[in-house]
């Protein structure tokens, strides 16, 4: 059994993103052709110089055809993938695969969702025809069993664990407020998080991600190729992914307070990218805070804060744009949005744009030289993670 | 000697104040409460529920028939008594049918199985519905009935039969079309002067056949739907002073098709051996039942007896709610998809678990998965060469949990929002994260004890959607 990882082997030379939010008067074709247009800009190529595809989009089209019919690609290899909230990530990770094994030299990675089309608030899954026995309810429910898991685990009081999660919310949100492209560009304070409507247990609706649509794009190509297109390419040290058993829900062991999956995925690329110590090694990171208590356990499974500690780095703002490990300086999902093929790719434009140094009043100190990338898809229990480390220069 | 192996009634949560329906219309009040079946509750998951507690008190006793009766089917041209024979776990050599159509039939059920061979579990239950602030809406109840029949071949019998008269004669006392909210029913006086003498005729028929002196009886059950005819039988002379028994009515309401099982099963649950029980019920004629209780009685250990869930109903719902549970009140649905239709094939191939809530226990770790699982979670694998890993059924419907963590979903789509939805851990092992009913988001705490209940997800396409949820174990209640 091996994980040999494409350390170095690949870059990443444009990215593209559209705002994301309620488009009502914009189609999935017209936000895919913005990205994709976006990305193109950044490595000044067309379509045609691009040898492969990956579209990921949880439920906005079926097969290739979704991306190669609005850009009229012609002869193209085109693969629709999904994987939940992670189908962006994963098309990258497919990508970039193609590229690493030689079989392209150009492969984009795009990932769309036309979330609010639906006329139904939240996220809602395809029916798929089953015996009737699954569980119908919101995410916001399925993660809002984390928070009183957490709380009586670490013994953190109701009220300090309030306050934490609103820390989580105000700093996404004034990270978004500094972005254009954000969903919510406004900042809250944390009486608003907490006074909010309740939605799932103790969860606000500040303390939901927004529900938008969007697209977001990325070029790759190999590594040796990457100046050819730009000056500061940034180099993948490490894709990893892990689709759980859905264990937690059957396993009277699982206690709700951290997530297997994001661990194993997290193992796995840090050994990838021969990252020893995620506490001093990544310059930022973007992770998937699809609700408040999301944010914090993350920040334990992947290493960044002891076991139980978490919520004292957060209330210490550790994790804020001047903390010493800003984590989803462009918003997260909190104020992004959360069109869901798309996040990935989202996640993984603002470390590409951090690392490049191009992050305006985001822009953080970027001399540790990586940026992690962490998103899931699913419910704690029973979830997929995708974990990337990106880097400015390759290891010698 | 044929008679009654076990009986048990089933009263759901909910009650409504009598008082709520006419503060809500501006009517007079009357007084007490009516037993309302929950949202997802309906008269195959009542009988369920009440089965299952006659099947706790007589596991041994398999049934060669089970009969459904009930004047609410949920489905025509679909046997109801299939689902609550799949969620018992009956051999498939058991005959499920139902006799459905009116209250009669809990009797005709009831009568049918003392007088047929091998033990038969007779099942019934009622949602009685009416017009807001009609006289069946507010008297009505909701319930579900057991009793397994049979002779004390199978087991030790609680009463056993003597005797049973009846008389029959057509006329016109209520009717519903099918499909109706409502019956619609004669004038008062004249039925009220049909019932008595035929009352009078069908007890008569079974004291002689019996060889019994109606002042003999010790308990005397009188029970219909006709008020004033129900009144005047109990009032008729003959009876022992003391021996009338109280209907209920008052407190739960007249559960119809159900309402004499659960009477019969409440008297069994407190009367002395030896002593006669007389069931007489008025339903399109006169149907009268005696028995002999037997010494069994004073060993009769009722999982759950009837007067102890009357004490245990919630009478705090509103009778908005109640409205909109029974489809009066049609009210802005969430913003969320409508449920999908069950997969007739994907529901068959897991019926075990479905309506059985049957999983799968590793018998080398002794692991329990729910729902079952082939490959174990425990470094369970599928190999090359070898045949994938043995599994055992695990039936699970009778062990309690506790809850492990909970939430409350303000945004799922519930004809009672909050969904209540907790991560259960079951005694002796096993998880399983489920949706918790009869209770209230805020009364909900880690470490609360739960048992399963049979209950109705939701209805789509007209196919109703049958699983298993959790709900609060009564207090001191070992099971």
């Amino acid at each position: 059994m091996a994980s040999h990882g494409i350390r170095d082997r690949v870059a990443i030379v444009a990215m593209g993103c559209t705002p994301f939010g309620e488009h009502w008067d914009r189609s999935a074709d017209d936000l895919q052709i913005e990205a994709v247009q976006h990305a193109l800009d950044g490595a000044g190529i067309g379509t045609h110089d691009v040898d492969a595809f990956w579209l990921g989009t949880a439920q906005s089209g079926q097969s290739g055809i979704t991306l190669a019919a609005p850009l009229n690609l012609r002869g193209k290899p085109v693969t629709r993938v999904e994987n939940y909230c992670a189908s962006g990530s994963e098309a990258l990770r497919q990508a970039a695969y193609a590229i690493a094994a030689g079989a392209y030299d150009v492969a984009m990675a795009v990932g769309v969702e036309k979330v609010k089309d639906s006329g139904y608030q939240g996220l809602n899954a395809f029916p798929i025809p089953n015996d009737g026995t699954d569980r119908s309810l919101t995410a916001a429910a399925m993660f809002g069993l984390v928070v009183p898991a957490y709380a009586e685990r670490y013994g953190v009081d109701t009220d300090t664990m309030r306050d934490v999660l609103a820390r989580i919310a105000v700093k996404n949100h004034a990270n978004g407020a500094r972005h254009p492209l954000a969903q919510f560009r406004r900042e809250v304070d944390a009486d608003t998080v907490c006074e909010a409507p309740l939605v799932a247990g103790s969860l606000g609706v500040y303390d939901c991600a927004g529900v938008a649509d969007g697209a977001a794009a990325a070029i790759v190509v190999r590594a040796e190729d990457a100046h050819r297109y730009t000056d500061h390419p940034v180099f993948i040290k490490a894709l990893s992914f892990v689709a759980g058993a859905g264990t937690g829900l059957v396993d009277p062991e699982y206690d709700f307070t951290h997530f297997p999956e994001v661990e194993a995925a997290a193992r796995d690329a840090y050994a990838q990218a021969t990252v020893d110590d995620p506490r001093s090694a990544f310059a930022m990171a973007e992770v998937h805070d699809c609700f408040t208590p999301t944010e914090l356990v993350v920040m334990e499974d992947l290493g960044f804060s002891e076991r139980g500690t978490a919520w004292k780095d957060v209330l210490a703002g550790r994790f804020e744009l001047e903390g010493d490990l800003p984590v989803n300086t462009d918003g997260g999902l909190k104020a992004f949005g959360h069109p869901v093929g798309a996040s990935g790719l989202r996640m993984h434009r603002e470390c590409f744009l951090q690392l490049r140094g191009e992050a305006g009043e985001r822009q953080v100190d970027v001399s540790r030289g990586l940026a992690l990338v962490q998103n899931l898809g699913g419910y704690p229990g029973e979830m997929v993670c995708f974990a990337s480390v990106l880097g400015t220069e390759p290891d010698a | 000697m044929r008679g009654i192996l076990e009986a048990a009634g089933y009263v759901p949560h909910h009650r409504l104040r009598r008082e709520a329906v006419a503060e809500a219309l501006g009517t007079r009040a009357p007084s007490g409460t009516r037993a309302v079946a929950s949202y997802d509750e309906d008269t195959t998951t009542l009988g369920v529920e009440a089965a299952r507690l006659v099947r706790r008190g007589a596991a041994d006793v398999t049934p060669a028939a089970l009969w459904f009766s009930t004047a609410d089917p949920v489905y025509l041209d679909k046997t109801n008594a299939a689902a609550i024979h799949a969620a018992l776990r009956l051999p498939d050599t058991t005959v499920a049918a139902d006799l459905g159509g009116t209250p009669r039939s809990g009797v005709a059920a009831l009568l049918a199985a003392l007088s047929s061979d091998g033990p038969a579990l007779v099942v019934t239950a009622d949602v009685r519905t009416g017009l807001p602030g009609s006289e069946d809406e507010v008297d009505g109840g909701d319930a579900g009935a057991a009793m397994l029949v049979g002779s004390d071949a199978h087991g030790p019998l609680l009463a056993e039969l003597v005797a049973t008269g009846s008389a029959t004669e057509e006329f016109v006392d209520r009717w519903r079309v099918p499909g109706e909210p409502r019956s619609r029913r004669w004038e008062d006086r004249f039925v009220a002067s049909r019932y008595p003498p035929l009352a009078e005729r069908a007890i008569k028929r079974a004291c002689e056949q019996g060889g019994i002196d109606s002042a003999d009886l010790d308990h005397v059950i009188v029970i219909g739907l006709h008020r004033r005819s129900v009144r005047a039988v109990r009032g008729a002379t003959g009876f022992a002073a003391g021996g009338l028994v109280d209907d209920l009515t008052a407190v739960i309401g007249n559960a119809g098709t159900a309402h004499p099982g659960l009477l019969l099963a409440d008297v069994l649950e407190r009367a002395r051996p030896d002593q006669l029980v007389a069931l007489v019920s008025l339903a399109d004629g006169a149907d009268t039942i005696i028995l002999r209780t037997t010494a069994a009685v004073t060993e009769h250990d009722p999982t759950r007896t009837v007067a102890s869930q009357i004490q245990a109903g919630d009478d705090r719902l509103s009778y908005a709610d109640f409205l909109t549970w029974r489809g009066m009140l049609d009210r802005e649905p969430a913003r969320r998809p409508d449920p999908a239709r069950v997969s007739a094939p994907a529901a068959a191939r897991r019926a075990d678990w479905k309506l059985g809530f049957v999983g799968s226990r590793d018998p080398e770790t002794g692991a329990l998965h729910l729902p079952p699982a082939t490959v174990p979670y425990q470094g369970g694998e599928l190999r090359g060469g070898q045949d994938p890993p043995e599994t055992m059924p695990a039936p699970m419907a009778d062990v309690p949990a506790t809850v492990r963590t909970f939430t409350a979903d303000r945004v799922a789509r519930s004809p009672a929002p909050p969904t209540v939805f907790a991560v259960l851990d079951f005694d002796g092992g096993g998880r399983y994260p489920c949706e918790l009913t009869d209770v209230r988001a805020g009364e909900v705490a880690v470490g609360d004890r739960v048992e399963m209940t049979f209950r109705l997800v939701h209805v789509a396409d007209g196919l109703r959607n049958y699983f298993w949820k959790a709900r609060p174990l009564p207090s001191g209640s070992a099971t």
